[in-house]
């Protein structure tokens, strides 16, 4: 499995994960559903773009910032046109974006193939 | 006219002396005496470079032929053969420098780098074993590590060798598993005092006294030594389930980091929530 397949996945359960835990809160209880799909989608996006990352550059630590950032970057969005009570959600979302996008960013440097590189003649 | 002790010792040396008037070597000096000839430091006059040459019995010849088929990075190449005067026989080979396994190991290398010299010398084994070619007489004394990390295997497989007896497996006939024997010799002389459980366990397993619970080649040897410095479970040692858990800890700790942050700050977010 390559590097981005690979990132498709862990955004995918990842996100499932993240987006399950709104069931611990009262007022998004009842979008949970809503809530973890549109958590599976933002992990996927995350996950491929760290995936390519990976492909490109083989860092741990370049792959986890890389993860991290494009994590907080898609929370951002999400966060942004997200409204929960008349307010919106940065930090229950941003916070825990960021840190799932650091482990995707992990787990895209760690596991699957990267491609062979075509030899110079 | 008698002669002193140390004339008589002084003329005795110069008179066991090679003879290299009809070669391309110029002797410079002696580097090593062991039982089955001398080695020397000598001028290749033609190619104006240093080289080693070992001087020893014409019946020891196929030595030099014997080296000469192992082409591989960590055994030291021979450049030339010859007969000297005195009916003796010579071998010109590539003068390495560095230090002998046992110095190297008396200057306290990490456990990375004695590692690193194990699988270069276990390669090398594992190399002359596909040619058919066993060692015989592995030890310290026959490694040779170069002043940039490079190893050397030196003294090969000479019949009249019947090994040093702290790395000589007790076996009656010795063969393939004999130099396993030997290897795992080698590397509990080269592990520190405070080796790893792991490493100690791959020793016990290479010098089983029966040799069917040896490694059943250098491979496999390679192969759980590998294992280990990847941090996974090597095949000699069931480890107790704390051990397990630890490696894994090990093996995992940025992940395992990673994980713990994300639990905080869900913990963190539901609870600040609310205060």
């Amino acid at each position: 499995m390559n590097k981005i397949w690979i990132g498709l996945l862990a955004g995918l359960i990842l996100g499932a994960v993240d987006g399950a835990t709104a069931w611990f809160y009262p007022e998004t209880k009842n979008l949970l559903a809503g809530i973890m799909v549109g958590s599976s989608i933002k992990g996927m996006v995350v996950g491929i773009l760290s995936g390519w990352f990976a492909r490109k550059v083989q860092s741990t630590g370049w792959g986890i910032a890389v993860g991290a950032a494009v994590g907080l970057l898609f929370a951002f969005l999400v966060a942004a046109t997200d409204t929960v009570n008349g307010r919106h959600p940065y930090l229950e979302i941003m916070f825990p974006g960021f840190v799932v996008g650091a482990i995707i960013g992990f787990l895209t440097q760690k596991m699957g193939a990267t491609p062979m590189k075509r030899q110079e003649l | 006219m008698e002669l002193s002790d140390s004339v008589l010792a002084h003329l005795r040396h110069v008179a066991a002396l090679p003879d290299l008037s009809g070669t391309r070597y110029e002797l410079e000096s002696e580097i090593g005496r062991g039982g089955l000839g001398v080695v020397y430091q000598a001028l290749d006059r033609e190619l104006d470079r240093r080289v080693a040459l070992k001087v020893m019995d014409a019946a020891l010849a196929g030595e030099a032929r014997l080296i000469a088929r192992l082409e591989h990075p960590a055994v030291v190449p021979v450049y030339d053969t010859g007969s000297l005067p005195d009916g003796r026989t010579f071998y010109a080979m590539k003068l390495v420098g560095g230090a002998r396994l046992d110095r190297y190991i008396a200057g306290n290398p990490s456990l990375a780098e004695r590692l690193r010299a194990m699988r270069r010398i276990g390669e090398a084994l594992a190399f002359a074993h596909t040619r058919g070619v066993i060692h015989r007489d592995l030890k310290p004394q026959n490694v040779m590590v170069g002043e940039f990390g490079e190893v050397y295997v030196m003294d090969w497989g000479v019949e009249a060798v019947a090994g040093t007896p702290a790395f000589r497996a007790p076996d009656a006939h010795l063969d393939q598993r004999s130099d396993i024997y030997a290897l795992g010799a080698l590397f509990q002389f080269v592990l520190p005092a405070a080796a790893p459980p792991a490493l100690r366990a791959i020793v016990a397993k290479a010098m089983n006294h029966d040799p069917a619970e040896r490694y059943p080649d250098v491979p496999a040897f390679l192969a759980d030594l590998e294992r280990f410095q990847e941090g996974s479970a090597v095949e000699a040692w069931r480890e107790p389930w704390w051990h397990r858990l630890r490696r894994f800890g090990e093996r995992n700790a940025v992940l395992l980091w990673l994980l713990t942050a994300y639990v905080v700050v869900k913990f963190l977010l539901f609870f600040l929530r609310k205060v």
